[in-house]
């Protein structure tokens, strides 16, 4: 028998460990459950001479074909986007590229600027220090100023241009358009007992080096020396309530497949736009019969990614190829609303500095720029080490069709029903990403680029996962409030990508921490009566 | 296909003939091609969980062929070779992913292409600072940052 806790959170990625480090400072018994283990980054890639061909297996950014014991399967059969991310402590930011921008202050309020969805409950402005506190936490680096994004105060200088970066600006200038050095979460310096970065290059699946900010070795170690108690190996299965309605605690199966009961009084759900909705759908009983906080019927509807459109191409210059982090620079010039350009809201640009020889080869080799045969050697000395990239980030407005529901068939390892995805892109989707292809190849053009090739979209770029759990101050339109407390169960709140009303047209992870603190200092502020 | 079902001897003739096809042997790049015996045993080594699905595509490739993929004449090889990557599906992706990737961390390979022969790790690489100055145009820009009130 498992004793009580007085706070359980579900998942020890991004928003779960940002939330923990929060609420230990109040002494709280506080416990979160982890499905998979912790990094060990003496196995990541970059290690080994077969660190590229990892990528395609066991270090795949999709759950479905790394298999591991960890992973959870999605049928996204029915979703031109596939779904990824990474289950172990630090959860997807263990996989990702690093890139650190905002949601902007507009994004906040889609329906009274543009006429379309909802605006949030909460602004930028209430975010805004946690916004600040979650860059010194992560440990940021970037250059401060930037004319179309919100002022930010990196505590590490920028990444270098390197070779790809002044090819990009160059090309940007000549067009008069926006670009600026992104803000990041790779370590320019010594930070925090993390190393520098050394340019392994391979930063998505997992930095050797820890210069990647993930939050097993950012908020973690800082929790848990602060008390915070956090199980591994231990996938949920539900939440049990009692017949006040209220969450009494947790089943789950540890790391021997035991089945086992975990109780609490405050339930913190953190398992991201996929993996909330599928628990609260599979915590289904006959006090919610259809599903754990559903009065709204909301829960895994409104599922947003962000369709990338990505362009590519190749110049005669060097570029870095694998040689430096993926992403360097990002453009806001379409990031706002301009309704002469067919759609409504925008999308931001991410640049990448290139790719290793195998996934060069291998790609090129599908899209057939690369040839078999005798010419296959000189093509590809033309192509690796060349190659530029462009991908618009497209702002995907939320649309109740596109939802999140529980397989009939598919079951994980422990035999807990899997999350099924049924999803489309919408038509102003479609246009903002045929745009951003359009803009890109104008830019890559400039560049001087050749054997321009592109992605619409990038079928595995299922990396944001929101909207599944939105927050709002209606319950009949919303499935948290604005404090990310349940309406239906008062002890229970969500803190991930699940509560976002709208996507933003960035990539969310820093939003996601900024909001799981905000709700961390909102139930501190109000812990003498959480439940009322 | 169970994953740990190794190739027949058949399969493997089939796997060395097609990888010829898409990288032979250049005396240019002084480069050997990927039906190389230390290519093809990285290959036959490292398929693990790729094993059924290359599989898939060698038989489908026989079935294409009729005979041992050698034993065609030029012309019919290449015919052959179209077909496959046309109706191959993901077993013929697969399999030229596998003969891709290991051909493309051989040494040798990497000697041509000037790669360094080791992991990103520990190392790493240096990245030059590159010309700042480019972006001076972009900080005379007003700041535009769209708000609600």
């Amino acid at each position: 028998m498992n004793e009580p806790v007085d706070v359980l959170i579900i998942g020890a990625g991004a928003s779960g460990a940002a939330v923990a480090w929060s609420l230990a400072d109040t002494k709280m018994h506080i416990l979160c459950l982890e499905q998979g283990d912790w990094m060990n980054s003496s196995k990541y890639p970059s290690t080994g001479r077969d660190w590229e061909a990892k990528f395609y297996g066991d270090w795949s950014t999709s759950p479905n074909i790394r298999g591991r014991p960890e992973d959870y399967p999605i049928n996204d059969d029915n979703s031109p986007i596939k779904v990824v991310n990474f289950n172990g402590v630090g959860g997807s930011t263990v996989m990702y590229t690093a890139h650190w921008p905002r949601l902007h202050p507009s994004d906040f309020k889609v329906k009274t600027l543009d006429g379309v969805a909802d605006d949030w409950p909460v602004d930028y402005d209430a975010l805004t220090p946690f916004f600040e506190e979650n860059d010194r936490m992560m440990g940021v680096s970037g250059l401060s100023g930037d004319p179309l994004s919100p002022l930010t105060h990196p505590p590490m200088p920028p990444q270098p241009l390197g070779l790809s970066g002044p090819l990009i600006g160059k090309a940007m200038n000549k067009l008069g358009w926006h670009w600026w050095p992104s803000d990041t979460t790779v370590a320019t310096m010594d930070y925090e007992g993390r190393g520098r970065c050394i340019n392994l290059g391979h930063c998505t699946p997992a930095c050797a080096q820890g210069a990647k900010a993930s939050t097993d070795i950012t908020y973690w170690p800082h929790a848990i020396r602060a008390g915070v108690e956090l199980k591994t190996h231990c996938r949920v299965r539900e939440i049990t309530t009692n017949e006040d309605g209220m969450a009494t605690g947790v089943i789950y199966y540890d790391k021997d497949g035991v089945e086992q009961f975990q109780g609490a009084e405050v339930v913190i759900i953190a398992c991201n736009g996929v993996g909330t909705p599928r628990l609260l759908l599979n915590s289904a009983s006959g006090r919610f019969p259809n599903g754990l906080a559903n009065s709204s019927g909301l829960v895994g509807r409104n599922l947003m990614f962000h369709p990338y459109a990505q362009i590519y191409g190749f110049v005669k210059e060097p570029t870095d190829s694998n040689r430096a982090p993926p992403t360097c620079l990002w453009s806001k010039e379409f990031y706002d609303t301009d309704l002469s350009r067919g759609f409504v809201r925008g999308y931001g640009i991410q640049f990448g500095r290139g790719a290793g020889p195998v996934f060069e080869a291998v790609a090129s080799e599908q899209k057939g720029i690369l040839p078999w045969g005798a010419d296959h050697h000189r093509v590809f000395r033309k192509l690796n080490g060349h190659r530029l990239a462009v991908s618009a980030i497209c702002e995907d407005l939320p649309e109740e069709h596109n939802r999140v529901t529980l397989d009939p068939v598919r079951k994980d390892s422990h035999g807990i029903p899997a999350p099924k995805i049924d999803y489309t892109i919408s038509e102003n989707s479609r246009k903002m990403m045929n745009h951003g292809l359009a803009r890109g190849r104008e830019i890559l053009e400039t560049a001087g680029a050749t054997d321009i090739c592109s992605n619409n979209p990038i079928p595995w770029g299922g990396w944001h996962l929101l909207g599944t759990a939105r927050m709002g101050t209606d319950p009949e339109r919303s499935v948290v409030n604005e404090w990310g407390r349940s309406h239906d169960v008062k002890n229970l709140f969500i803190v991930d990508g699940s509560v976002f009303v709208t996507s933003g047209g960035v990539n969310p992870t820093s939003t996601i921490q900024a909001i799981a603190l905000y709700i961390a200092d909102q139930m501190k502020q109000r812990l003498a009566n959480l439940f009322d | 296909m169970s994953e740990d079902k190794t190739l027949t001897s058949a399969q493997r003739d089939n796997l060395r003939a097609v990888a010829a096809m898409i990288i032979p042997a250049s005396s240019e790049y002084k480069v050997p091609g990927a039906d190389d015996a230390a290519v093809q045993a990285d290959i036959i080594a490292t398929l693990g969980r790729d094993t059924a699905l290359v599989s898939a595509a060698l038989d489908h490739l026989a079935r294409l062929a009729g005979k041992p993929l050698s034993e065609l004449d030029a012309e019919r090889r290449e015919v052959v070779a179209k077909e496959f990557r046309a109706s191959g599906g993901a077993p013929a992706a697969t399999l030229t992913r596998v003969v891709l990737q290991c051909y493309y961390r051989d040494d040798r390979v990497l000697r041509s292409l000037g790669l360094e022969l080791r992991p990103p790790f520990p190392q790493g690489y240096v990245l030059e600072q590159g010309d700042w100055s480019l972006l001076d145009l972009v900080k005379k820009r007003a700041p535009t940052l769209r708000r609600a009130d």
